[in-house]
Order: C-alpha cells, then structure tokens, then sequence
C-alpha cells in the first residue's frame, strides 16, 4: 500500500477539525440545555405517586424512545425543513446542530435520568424533611449529589456525537467526517482518511480523559 | 407537643392491603424524650415518618406544637418542617458537601445572611465536637461523627421537636452511648422534645423519660420507663426486657423442686436510693426467714438506680408473710410468684 501523505490539504484538514470542533461545542451546549431539564423531568415523574405525573413519565418516555431509536442519518433527513426553518440553511456546520442537538437530547436525558436514580433516596427524603420545596431539592441536592453522573453522561453524550457528526458528512454536513468520506471514500484518497480518522479517534480520547479526571475530581464517595 | 390521632396507614400492595398503623393514639408532652420500642415490621418506622409527614397517613391526624400538620398544604407544610428536625440510622447526609456545608444546609434553605450561618455552624460543630473535621467530606468520617453531624444539621434550625429514627442501630455500643449522650445533653440544654424509634432497650432504658411499646401497628403498652421497664404487662415488653437483660424470663424460670420445707418466690424491685440500702438483710434478721437470691439485677433507668431481685424465702409461712409486708411498709415492690 502507497500511502503519499503530500497529496493531503491541510489547511482544509484544519478546517474539518475546527469545524467539527464547533459542531461539538454548539450541540453540546444545547444538548445540555434541553437534556438537563427533560431528564430532571423523567426522573421526578418516575418516582411521582400522582396520577398525572405517571401519564406524563408514559408519554415523554415514549417520545424519548422514539427519538433515540431513529436511525441519525434518517433524522438529519427528516429533519431538513425543520433546521432549514431554525438556521436558514440545512447543509454545513449550522446544518447539522439542529439534528445533532434532536438526535442526541433524548439520550443525555436518561443518562441524566439514571445519574438522578444514582442519588440516595435517604438524602433527597432527609431535604424533604428539613422543609426543602421541590426545586430547592433539584438544586441542592440532586445535581450536586449526582454531579459526578451527570459530567460522565455528558462526556458519553459528547463521544457519541463525534461519530454523529461523522454521519452528517453524508449530507453535507462539513467537518471531518465529511472530508473523510468525500475524499477518502469516493475519491479513494486514503491518507485524507486515515488522516481523519486519526485526529477522530485523538479527539475521543482526549474528550474522555477530560471527562474522567472531571468525574474523579468531583467524586467525594 | 406532638398528639397522633386515630392514625391509620395502610399500604397496597399487589396481592393485599397491609395495616402498618391500625388506629394508633400517641401523645408526646414537651420537653420529655419519649420511645417507641417494636419489632421490625412493628410499624414504628411507619409510626416516626408520619409524624413529619414523609408518609402521608391513609386516615388521622398528626398535630404537632398545636399545628394539625395533616390539613396543610405543601407550602405550609414545608414551614412546618423546619421546626421537627430529624436524624436517620444511615445518615442521609449530601455526600458532596463538607462537614460545615451539611450542617448550613437547613439555613441556605430558608436564605439566611451566611455571616449568621457560620456563627450558628461554628457553635453546632463544637457542640458536637467536630471543629477540626468541619472541611472534611462525609466519606472521611466514622459512623458516629456522621450521626453527630446529622445531630448538627438537625439542630440548625432551632427546631421544638427532633425525631429519631433508629439513630443508633448502625453504630457500635460504646459510639451509641456516646450518641446517647448526646441527645440527653441537648434534650437538657434546648428544652427539645425527642421522639425516637429503636429497638433496642437499652436506648430506651438510658434517655428516655416514657415509653411505648408497638406491636403489629398498635401501641399495646406505655408510662414511664421505669414503670414499663420494672412491671412489663404485655408479653412483647417482657421478652424485649429479658433479652436486653441477657437474664432468663423470670417468669418462666424452671427450678429444682427443693425439700427445705415451706418456701416463697417473690420479685423485689427497689428503685432509687433505696437500691444500694441494706434492707432486706435488716428486715430478714428481724423477722429469722432465711432468703436465696435465684435471680437479680442492679442498674440505671436515665440515671436512676434501680435493683430487681428474684428470691426464695425460707422459714415458716408467718414469718414469710410477716418479711413480705415489712418490705412492702419500705417502700418496695414485692411481687409474690407462683
């Protein structure tokens, strides 16, 4: 196998990585911003005694499913009117946060739902008793207590959307998984995707490094 | 303080309703350290959590410092709440706060200035005798400096009413009494009322001023400790007794037919001073009975000497009968067996 690394750009090789870098950073945070709080929702009414709340656990659940068993590459289709609306485009970098951010909410929502479980009832029951409402019970106690949980779910979360944003490069989505199968995969350019690959799997594992020294430095048990 | 009326909690289970609490009637005055004794599966634990209301009792009321706890709502509830604080057999402290954060943690509830936190938490941490260890995460610490730190966070909020729900049962004995102690110096110094759970008699025989006795979700006996402790009147008051006591049941003592001639079993219970007396060996000259101790026991009820003995008088009926009310004109209890 000759393997000529010249033939590789590497300013566009730069490019990709910042691009996916911020597809990264962007879904992420929205990721967090919608998964947060519906997974605090799974958990409250999976453990609720009301009626209702019972019912709501049933549907969102459902939903949640059904959102996590979608194949990616069929959502960031389905999707393309709907991000279209959001960004104004449905291709690139802006293109793909929307599916990303779809794609990946529900399944941090029950990593958070299972990081809440995680918590000791004793001590959410022991807030109770001390006369703690139900959102100070939230803020002061579960995601405090269930911190560690919560970094290694987002760190999970985070892995998982760098081989989604690989994904989006069948569409058009840009960064490195795009340049790996435009290049490499249909024009057999097979530095561009060893390349690309091997900046993916450095970028995983630092991400999870990061992840795990967060989650050791914030455990206390 | 705190007055139960008729409650009742049943739970639904798949197969069957169960009764945890049938119809029980509980009164706690102020200031005194009241027990309930039971079995596991007695329904004391049912019994502690509804007084706070963490179990919502299926029928009755809960009052507690003249608040029927029971008509309020959420909100008030949870202002209610600051004034019955609670400790627990594991703890329950935030594993991800320090010493010192656990303890505010009533007082960030409720917005306090953080200048009049650390003054409030400073002098709880010496109180319990845990300075040095309040930057400390719960993990780093012994079972019984938890339980004092759970004994801190409780009493932050100046609460009127502390429950205890089997705040010992995970400790080892000498960190129980240590624990123990505790609760009857702050029981002394804040005029705070106790409730607590246990199963265990000898939690009972060591703080408490009263006694209940529970038993398949009903109290079957109660009164002051040295009177249930002394004279127990139901079956699994006696059988907690006897075992704490590690001394057979007296009740059920099997004895040799002897051939002394005429001889009577009798139970004497001094209480108080009296126990370290010499008044049965006075009273035995006086009268020519001659006595065997079969069984005995001398030993404190908060504090308060108290000496059981078991013996058998030997002599003639009339001086037997003649002891027995020279005892009992002293004051002391004297059962007469058979």
């Amino acid at each position: 196998m000759n393997l000529d690394f010249s033939l590789i750009d590497w300013e566009e090789m730069g490019q990709a990585c910042l691009d996916t870098l911020q597809m990264l950073g962007y879904s992420a945070v929205f990721i967090f911003i919608l998964g947060l709080p519906l997974g605090i929702i799974l958990f409250l009414s999976s453990r609720s005694k009301l009626t209702v709340m019972k019912w709501m656990y049933g549907v969102l659940s459902f939903v949640v499913n059904i959102l996590r068993s979608l194949p990616f590459i069929i959502l960031i289709v389905a999707m393309i009117p709907l991000t279209r609306s959001i960004m104004g485009v449905s291709y690139g970098v802006e293109g793909t946060i929307p599916p990303l951010v779809i794609g990946a909410a529900p399944f941090f929502a029950r990593l958070v739902e299972t990081a809440l479980r995680e918590v000791d009832r004793g001590v959410i029951e022991a807030a109770h008793a001390m006369g703690a409402s139900t959102f100070q019970v939230i803020r002061k106690v579960l995601l405090p207590e269930a911190l560690p949980g919560l970094i290694a779910g987002m760190t999970i979360t985070v892995v998982t959307l760098v081989s989604y944003t690989a994904m989006a490069g069948m569409v058009g989505g840009g960064g490195l998984g795009d340049l790996a199968i435009r290049y490499g995969y249909q024009r057999y350019e097979k530095e561009v995707m060893i390349v690309s690959v091997l900046i993916i799997i450095v970028m995983v594992q630092l991400l999870q490094m990061l992840g795990d020294r967060l989650v050791t430095h914030f455990t206390r048990k | 303080m705190i007055e139960l009326k008729q409650l009742t909690k049943t739970y639904k289970t798949r197969n069957k309703p169960t009764t945890a609490l049938a119809n029980l009637n509980l009164s706690v005055q102020k200031g005194e350290i009241f027990g309930v004794i039971g079995h596991s599966g007695a329904g004391k634990s049912t019994l502690i959590r509804c007084i706070n209301l963490l179990e919502r009792p299926t029928s009755g009321e809960v009052w507690v410092g003249g608040v029927n706890l029971t008509s309020l709502g959420q909100k008030e509830l949870q202002i209610q709440r600051r004034k019955i604080s609670m400790i627990f057999q594991h703890f329950n402290l935030l594993s991800s706060s320090t010493v010192y954060d656990n303890i505010a943690f009533p007082l960030t509830l409720i917005r306090t200035p953080n200048s009049t936190i650390k003054a409030k938490v400073m002098e709880l941490l010496s109180l319990v005798g845990l300075e040095e260890h309040k930057d400390k995460y719960p993990a780093q610490l012994s079972g019984g400096q938890k339980q004092r730190v759970g004994i801190a966070r409780a009493l932050a909020s100046d609460p009127d009413v502390l429950l205890c729900d089997e705040a010992t049962s995970a400790l080892d004995p000498q960190t129980t009494d240590s624990i123990l102690n505790l609760l009857l110096d702050i029981n002394k110094r804040f005029k705070l009322t106790i409730l607590l759970i246990t199963h265990e008699m000898h939690v009972i025989q060591n703080i408490c001023d009263r006694v209940a006795v529970i038993h398949d979700g009903d109290i079957v006996e109660q009164g002051p400790v040295a009177q249930v402790f002394l004279k127990p009147q139901h079956a699994v008051t006696r059988e907690f007794i006897y075992r704490e006591s590690s001394g057979q049941n007296a009740y059920n003592l099997i004895l040799p037919n002897s051939n002394k001639g005429f001889t009577q079993r009798v139970k004497i219970t001094f209480l108080g001073e009296q126990t370290y007396d010499s008044v049965l060996s006075q009273i035995v000259r006086e009268t020519g009975v001659n006595f065997a101790i079969l069984q005995g026991t001398i030993s404190t009820i908060k504090q308060v000497p108290y000496g059981q003995l078991l013996v058998s008088f030997e002599g003639d009926p009339a001086g037997i009968d003649q002891t027995i009310s020279k005892l009992r004109a002293r004051n002391l209890d004297v059962e007469v067996m058979n």
